[in-house]
């Protein structure tokens, strides 16, 4: 039974969420802190490295970490304030029940008899309905260490295909574009090597507010003659001082690629030595390419055809050049095209694999890197290993000593995963680290398949708008309560390091998944006594694989500032090596495990692939009914669902409440003025706010930011349109209309966080 | 200690973001926490993101200590301008009144002008002031004039500002373009002028202008 036991104001009420401010006990002990523990902050890709100051196991500020050389000490607001997160009014510190007869709706429950429940309704779940009605879901803000625990947990203790992770939500266009294209899910150079590139290119990235410490490497980029050139329906802070600014129309990135690569094939601006000797599919890309001149591609992108010829021109004759894409682009049923569009202008111009010249997605998560290669998405084994490969899939029964057959096959992608929920086929959940009543699209669904669920287990250190209809919660760690390792953006391996030890009966949560399956009597390969020790099996499960860990240990993390994968521990010959690892990948006669020698990429041959990247429109266009594009987005002191950062009160302040962007044209065409309170609506729900009119947002779009629940969340309207192959959500567009409204009746209950 | 005379501070709006880092990071310190001393401005949100990041200019004659009954606001030695000393401040609001760069706020509950420091705790042992250690995109940067140059060749550093007939030097500089002929920023000719940064056309709409 997994339905919201009380009255929602109620639970709120009890756990929140509540804001934590800079004062009681951290305010008087300021001050000397017992230790400075140098580790990285909790939230995005960028893995900032920061040092936090401890006094009596509590958090009580932070110090910056200027030797740490992606970001040198700078943070943005999130970072600074991330240290409020521990010692928080709303820590779950014991296990919880639901309870409708409590007042919360949860009583407290002694942590062994909680995991014996848990165990007893996952047994009793699998013998009524089959192994198969039980599912994981995860997330890529947890370290390498537990995703792959939790690949493995679903596999070899549930015995279930069903697992996938929040990953799915975020990086997983750019990962099947760039397997497709290069063999490799990984961006392919350090974020240093911008410096110096002549031109950089930002396709659908909110680089300010999303990622803030890549500003300066843009910024010191610019000081050095680079052009910039962004891409976005909005004028973001990143693109008020570009050189170049191209306002796409939500949903047409790809054919404004289109028509840049025909005008660089027209002005034979491209690459062709590299072309002949390095690729394959060319032709079929020019073939496409061709019917996209720049006046039809001006009207489908929605950007002057000026624009265009000029960001053909610059890209075309750079020496050197950057290309970086985010959710901007990813976010779509289009998203792997769009993806791959971006990659053939990478392509077709030969700047891969040399000094200044790189490409990459701007991941999203603390680990989204690292989290997206060891196991933990529904078709994957760990070193980024494919499960439905009889080769991967012998090594890795062989890792995991267990009989190839008995291994699952592929799941499903999260969002089918609810579906499954939703006809009955799934009828227990374990979820860790992912907020789907929040993050998915066209969440009211979403509650509707939670309603559903015969059993409901969370693992968090909040009670999370999810964890609201858990069966049993049970308290996990935050990340400075342990150790172990991530990825960060430019897949450089770091280091988290232990702060503090977790409060009350709450333990990390490597630990809790070890119990479950110990009280279900399958502890096989769930025995680790400590982080390091599943750190040590994750190298070797990743041995020989394309994301090969084996050579990296923590000690080498430690004294480099991280190791950039591949490490492999030996050489093509298979004899001990110590490698330093791979900061920039492709370059001339390098070697890898599939090319083998062959050439620089990924695939049997060493080349890479054009693959033609065919212009769809979005899945739900604007018409007569519903006649205004919908994006959505973040903002820069909020982070993804909000279950840490609106509970931080500077952070809250900061930007309170979510606002709909409106430019004035759009507004003034509804009566609206700046503040006045706006209904947008779409097939699919409603959200009322207040409106910020502004002249920095494309007149056929409006904007609202996610990271609120509820009443306030955008995902009530969003649709849950997927790529056909990397299944990602299309967020960041769909259809609405828009009204004047009066202020609505939640103001009265909810604060600004809630 | 004191702050070493080679660093000096520099301010650059083009780079602001806009994302408070400075303003967050400001209110963690021990001797005024939860308050920030920046002021965060946003030029004209309806039309631009532009934003500009103030702190005390830390003019080498204030007009802050100048106009103080109490004389309660001291310039050390090595040109940063202090915060009001407690003892003597008596929160007339004479200081905020009369900067020009509009900087010193009293803080009522506590009788206290406050504004900042330079992070005299931090920069006079040899660190960095907070917000530009933390700024993401380095608009606030602390460092050498050597170091400034070789960054950011295309622009300048200047801290001369006139005021109708009030010509003032500070020891923070703002950039400016490389190729602008100013030699000092006229603070007051600026003010009613239109402009209001850089507005770019989304050029979506029949009729909207192009940039240039």
């Amino acid at each position: 039974m997994a339905t919201i036991p009380v009255d929602l104001l109620h639970v709120i009420q009890r756990y929140g969420p509540h804001l934590s401010i800079g004062t009681g006990p951290r305010h008087t002990q300021g001050g000397e802190p017992d230790k400075l523990v140098k580790t990285h902050c909790c939230f995005c890709g960028q893995q900032c490295g920061i040092q936090l100051k401890v006094k009596d196991n509590e958090v009580i500020g932070f110090e910056p970490w200027e030797d740490f050389p992606f970001n040198k000490g700078m943070l943005c607001p999130k970072g600074v304030k991330r240290y409020l997160q521990g010692s928080h009014p709303d820590r779950l510190v014991t296990a919880l029940a639901r309870d409708p007869a409590a007042t919360s709706g949860f009583s407290p429950m002694a942590y062994p008899d909680a995991i014996a429940r848990v165990a007893s309704e996952i047994a009793r779940i699998q013998k009524t309905y089959g192994n198969d009605a039980m599912a994981s879901l995860s997330g890529a803000s947890l370290t390498s260490e537990k995703c792959y625990l939790m690949g493995k947990f679903a596999r070899v203790c549930l015995k279930t295909p069903y697992t996938d992770y929040n990953g799915r939500l975020c990086m997983v266009s750019a990962g099947a574009g760039n397997k497709k294209a290069f063999g490799i899910d990984r961006v392919t150079s350090p974020w240093e090597e911008m410096i110096g590139s002549e031109v950089i290119w930002v396709a659908g990235s909110n680089v300010a507010e999303c990622a803030p410490i890549t500003t300066n490497y843009l910024w010191q980029a610019r000081e050095m003659g680079a052009k910039i050139i962004i891409q976005d329906p909005r004028l973001t802070p990143i693109a008020r001082t570009c050189d170049l600014f191209l306002p796409v129309k939500p949903g047409r990135d790809v054919a404004l690629f289109a028509g840049i690569l025909n005008l660089m094939i027209e002005k034979d601006a491209i690459d062709h030595d590299f072309i002949n000797a390095n690729t394959v599919g060319f032709e079929k890309v020019a073939e496409y390419v061709h019917d996209w001149t720049p006046a039809r591609t001006a009207e489908v992108s929605g950007v002057a055809e000026h624009l265009l010829r000029k960001a053909a021109e610059w890209w075309g004759e750079a020496k050197t050049s950057f290309l970086m894409h985010a959710r901007g682009i990813e976010h779509h049923s289009h998203g792997v095209a769009n993806v791959l569009g971006a990659i053939n202008l990478v392509l077709a111009s030969g700047r891969v694999g040399k000094a200044h010249c790189g490409y990459g997605t701007i991941t999203g998560q603390a680990n989204g890197q690292g989290g997206r290669e060891h196991g933990q998405k529904c078709d994957q084994l760990p070193g980024l290993r494919d499960i439905s490969n009889p080769e991967h899939r012998a090594y890795v029964s062989g890792v995991w000593n267990i009989d190839e057959k008995e291994l699952p096959g592929p799941g499903v992608d999260c969002v089918e995963l609810f579906r499954k929920i939703d006809r009955g086929e799934i009828k227990g959940l374990l979820a860790i680290c992912f907020n789907p009543k929040v993050s998915l699209p066209d969440n009211n669904f979403i509650t509707k398949c939670l309603n559903k669920l015969e059993f409901f287990v969370a693992i968090d250190f909040f009670l999370s708008e999810t964890g609201r209809h858990a069966d049993i919660v049970l308290p996990g760690s935050l990340q400075e309560e342990d150790e172990g390792v991530v990825a960060q953006l430019e897949a450089r391996v770091i280091k988290i390091n232990q702060a503090v030890e977790p409060p009350g009966e709450a333990r990390q949560d490597w630990r809790i998944i070890q119990d479950i399956a110990k009280a279900l009597g399958r502890p096989h390969g769930m025995t680790f006594n400590s982080s390091r020790e599943i750190f040590d099996e994750l190298r070797i499960a990743s041995k020989g694989g394309i994301a090969d860990y084996s050579g990296i240990t923590w000690e080498k993390i430690e004294a480099n500032y991280g190791i950039f994968w591949p490490c492999p521990s030996t050489d093509p010959q298979g004899n001990p090596i110590d490698h330093p690892g791979t900061p920039r990948l492709f370059e001339p006669g390098s070697w890898n495990p599939i090319a083998k020698g062959a050439g620089p990429f990924y695939f049997p041959d060493g080349k890479a692939r054009f693959n033609v990247a065919a212009y769809t429109p979005p899945t739900e266009d604007v018409d007569a009914e519903f006649p205004v594009i919908l994006t959505t987005g973040r903002v820069v002191s909020q982070f993804l669902s909000g279950t840490q950062t609106r509970r931080i009160g500077p952070l809250v302040a900061q930007f309170p409440d979510p606002r709909i962007e409106i430019h004035p044209i759009l507004a003034e065409k509804h009566g609206i003025r700046d503040n006045d309170w706006v209904t947008a609506e779409s097939r699919r729900g409603t959200i009322t706010l207040q409106a910020r009119v502004v002249l920095t947002i494309r007149p056929d779009t409006v904007f609202i930011p996610y990271h609120w629940a509820g009443v306030k969340s955008a995902n009530q309207l969003t649709i849950s349109a997927q790529d056909p192959i990397s299944k990602i959500p299309e967020y960041k567009v769909c259809a609405c209309r828009i009204r004047k409204a009066e202020a609505p009746a939640y103001t009265a209950t909810l604060e600004s966080q809630q | 200690m004191a702050v070493a005379e080679a660093y000096e501070f520099f301010i650059d709006p083009n780079r602001c973001i806009g994302c408070q880092a400075c303003v967050q990071a400001c209110q963690e310190c021990d001797t005024h926490k939860g308050h920030t001393m920046i002021h965060l401005e946003f030029i004209d949100r309806a039309d631009s993101v532009q934003t500009v990041p103030v702190v005390c200019m830390h003019c080498d004659t204030p007009t802050c200590a100048e106009v103080c009954p109490a004389d309660a606001i001291k310039r050390t030695d090595d040109g940063v301008v202090q915060s009001a000393r407690k003892p003597r401040c008596i929160a007339c609001g004479n200081c905020v009144l009369a900067c020009p760069f509009g900087v010193p706020e009293v803080h009522i509950e506590e009788q206290l002008m406050m504004k900042c420091d330079m992070c005299y705790d931090r920069s006079s042992v040899g660190k960095k002031p907070m917000c530009t250690t933390v700024c993401p995109s380095q608009a606030l940067h602390f460092g050498t004039r050597e170091e400034i140059q070789r960054l950011r060749p295309r622009s300048r550093p200047s801290n001369t500002f006139q005021f109708g007939h009030q010509t003032i030097t500070t020891k923070v500089n703002m950039m400016i373009p490389i190729q602008s002929p100013s030699t000092r920023i006229d603070v007051l000719s600026a003010m009613h002028a239109s402009t209001t940064g850089r507005r770019i056309a989304l050029a979506v709409l029949p009729g909207d202008a192009f940039p240039v």
